[in-house]
């Protein structure tokens, strides 16, 4: 199977939904690029690559835009409620302070509020969280936030296969769904079928099998874990590595039945820890996993700070192989 | 208007300065030695020297991602800035921000601004306090020809018209918003006459020329300082460099970056105006040329050399007494 970065796998998602259906569009800053100047219009393809080549097939479905962070959200919901598929791209997560309003009081609730007669199928895309010493208004996660607002689905991919699986199944949801793609993995590379393929929302994917604890890591946290069970392998310790890919339906089940076996939970994010998602799975299993847990349960998560720009700093404050497998063994004192 | 030999000294050193920072910051990154997102500021000095030629160190300025000349004209500590990109605990935030965030609150800089029309709605907080304060300051923010797209930006100028506050709204136009030119993505084909609308007078000058921006912009921080209400500064200069730094400008029109170093360069324009007018010497401006050279080159001396940062700094200053609120700090395990 051919190997491929998340960019490209990303990419390769989009010109398939945008040859299998019409209805499907990209709009956002620079998705073609160039336009009004003298240069290559389209050369561009958003500022981390993603939607490359779209606008030299699809002229009229890569739509660039000014800076408009609302009206990029709005157009989107807007064009979704009359029946388009658009994806929008935000450049960064952090921008969602700019278009808040549209995403969680508008597109959000459309169909609640309209009594369940009218669908939303937009797809927002986001860059996501830190590793690239962009300090504190280009760093931050924030799906951790927006899977709080009921009406959304949040999908955080956290390799190239799962990236396109993901998002194909995103533009084909009737719901709106952000997708948060963590920008230090765009150049990680895994095996992707050329051909479509969907991965459904709410299933976890067990990255690793083991019996003594069960490890839920997030995003660009997946690999870290990861390397860190990995290497705890040679000490005879063995864990579960759950990948909720969604946290929005969230696959409760997969994870509770790991700690239903393991006794034993480490919750891995990049985000700080109030009302995040480390604080979200570990009350989950100790409201319904109590009597099955034989350690207290770890958080490793940043610190109640902004991600800072020194990258000593960042290193600090992110979490790590090391900080992961202090944790896992913590369980295991 | 005629202007001291002072100013002319000083403003002159500024644009210098503002120059070699920047040329210096370019090779310092190429050489790795700079980490995160930065913006140079080549080109378009004569704009932040020449309006902050009119201010003094209680007025306020708030800038942009592109924010290094705009300090360095109201005052910022060099050092201290080249020290908070290298990310030196010693920098101006403490390696906190970085090339983004530089600020210095006692110089009245309130930051450069990761996020693009950040700044407007807080400049008319400033602008607001003075009014209030009857002190006579005036706030001024810089806006690119991108930033001025943006719906926090229309809010500031409408409100600062309804609020009649001394805001001085800057708006320079280097043509570019990131990939896009403004030619796509200003709507209207006359941002002076949309900025108007808004209720207040714009100043227009060519950015290539101090003269031209201190004339225009003492106009407008006249007629703010005076009680009138917010003013306008409508300045193009395009910029020397990529947007960030390894931007491939597939946006550039054949021998655009040749023009405008040749025939739009502020410090060569100056120096026309110094041998016609012979205010200052070729002598008295070499001398300022070498002083700086010096000057940088310290800098950088400097911060290579300067403290870094260690992990117990991450979560300092988040708040002014960090933990008094009972917050935890870290779920690290
Ligand atoms: C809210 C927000 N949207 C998008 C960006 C990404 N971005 C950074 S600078 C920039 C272009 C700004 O153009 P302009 O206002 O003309 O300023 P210039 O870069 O030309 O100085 C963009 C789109 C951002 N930082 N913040
Ligand atoms: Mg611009």
């Amino acid at each position: 199977m051919p190997e491929k970065t998340m960019r490209d796998a990303i990419n390769e998602a989009l010109h398939q939904a945008m040859e299998q259906d019409e209805s499907v569009f990209v709009i956002g800053e620079d998705v073609a690029g160039c336009n009004g100047s003298a240069g290559d219009v389209g050369s561009v393809g958003g500022v981390f690559g993603v939607t490359t080549g779209i606008y030299n097939r699809w002229p009229d479905r890569c739509v660039d835009t000014p800076i408009s962070e609302s009206a990029i959200v709005g157009a989107a919901a807007g064009a979704a409620l009359v029946g388009m598929r658009p994806v929008a791209e935000i450049m960064f997560a952090d921008f969602i302070g700019v278009c808040m309003d549209q995403i969680v009081n508008q597109m959000a609730k459309f169909r609640y509020m309209f009594g369940g007669k009218s669908r939303c199928p937009a797809v927002i895309r986001f860059s996501a969280g830190g590793g690239f010493s962009a300090a504190g208004q280009h760093s931050q996660a924030m799906y951790q936030v927006m899977t709080s607002f009921p009406g959304l689905k949040v999908v955080v991919p956290s390799n190239a296969y799962d990236a396109k699986g993901l998002l194909l199944t995103a533009i084909q949801d009737d719901d709106p769904v952000l997708f948060f793609e963590p920008k230090v993995l765009y150049q990680e590379t895994a095996e992707v079928p050329d051909e479509m393929y969907t991965i459904p929302f709410g299933q976890a994917n067990f990255v690793r099998e083991g019996d003594d604890v069960t490890v839920v890591a997030f995003g660009q946290m997946v690999p870290k874990a990861a390397a860190a069970i990995d290497a705890l392998a040679a000490e005879g310790i063995s864990c579960d590595l759950i990948d909720p890919r969604t946290t929005s339906p969230l696959d409760e089940n997969a994870i509770l039945e790991s700690v239903q076996a393991t006794g034993r939970l480490v919750v891995v994010d990049e985000a700080p820890p109030r009302c995040g998602l480390t604080a979200d799975i570990a009350g989950l299993a100790a409201d319904r996993a109590f009597s099955s847990l034989t350690a207290p349960i770890k958080q490793v998560c940043a610190p109640h700070s902004p991600t800072p720009f020194s990258p000593e700093l960042e290193a600090a404050y992110l979490p790590d192989a090391d900080k992961i497998t202090a944790a896992i063994k913590a369980t295991l004192a | 208007m005629s202007i001291s030999k002072e100013t002319l000294l000083h403003s002159y050193r500024s644009m210098k300065t503002i120059r070699e920072f920047e040329e210096r910051v370019h090779a310092e990154i190429m050489n790795g030695q700079i980490p995160g997102f930065t913006h140079l500021y080549t080109g378009q000095e004569a704009n932040a020297v020449a309006v902050c030629a009119h201010l003094d160190e209680s007025d306020t300025i708030i800038s942009t991602h592109r924010g290094h000349g705009h300090c360095i004209a109201k005052g910022a500590d060099v050092s201290g800035m080249m020290k908070e990109l290298f990310g030196s605990s010693d920098g101006l935030c403490k390696g906190k921000g970085g090339s983004m965030h530089v600020a210095d609150i006692d110089k009245g800089i309130l930051g450069a601004n990761g996020i693009v029309a950040g700044g407007p709605p807080i400049s008319v907080g400033s602008a607001l306090a003075a009014k209030i304060r009857k002190n006579g300051k005036v706030a001024v923010s810089f806006s690119g020809d991108g930033s001025v797209n943006q719906g926090t930006c229309f809010e500031a100028m409408n409100m600062a018209v309804v609020l009649q506050v001394p805001a001085v709204f800057v708006i320079e136009n280097n043509y570019y918003s990131e990939h896009t030119h403004i030619d796509y993505a200003v709507g209207c084909n006359d941002l002076k006459a949309r900025t108007e609308a808004f209720g207040f007078p714009v100043f227009v000058a060519d950015g290539a020329d101090f003269f031209a921006v201190h004339e225009a912009a003492g106009k407008a921080i006249a007629h703010a300082r005076a009680g009138n209400g917010p003013a306008g500064v409508f300045a193009e200069q395009g910029r020397y460099h990529g947007h960030f730094v390894g931007d491939p400008q597939a946006y550039r029109g054949e021998g655009e970056l040749d023009d405008l170093r040749e025939n739009h360069d502020p410090l060569k324009v100056f120096r026309q105006h110094m041998a016609t007018s012979g205010d200052l010497s070729e002598a008295e401006l070499d001398a300022i040329d070498a002083e700086v050279m010096a000057e940088i080159e310290q800098s950088v001396v400097d911060a290579k050399a300067a403290a870094r940062p260690t992990p117990e700094q991450v979560t300092a200053d988040v708040y002014i007494q960090y933990g008094a609120n009972g917050v935890r700090g870290t779920y690290h395990a």
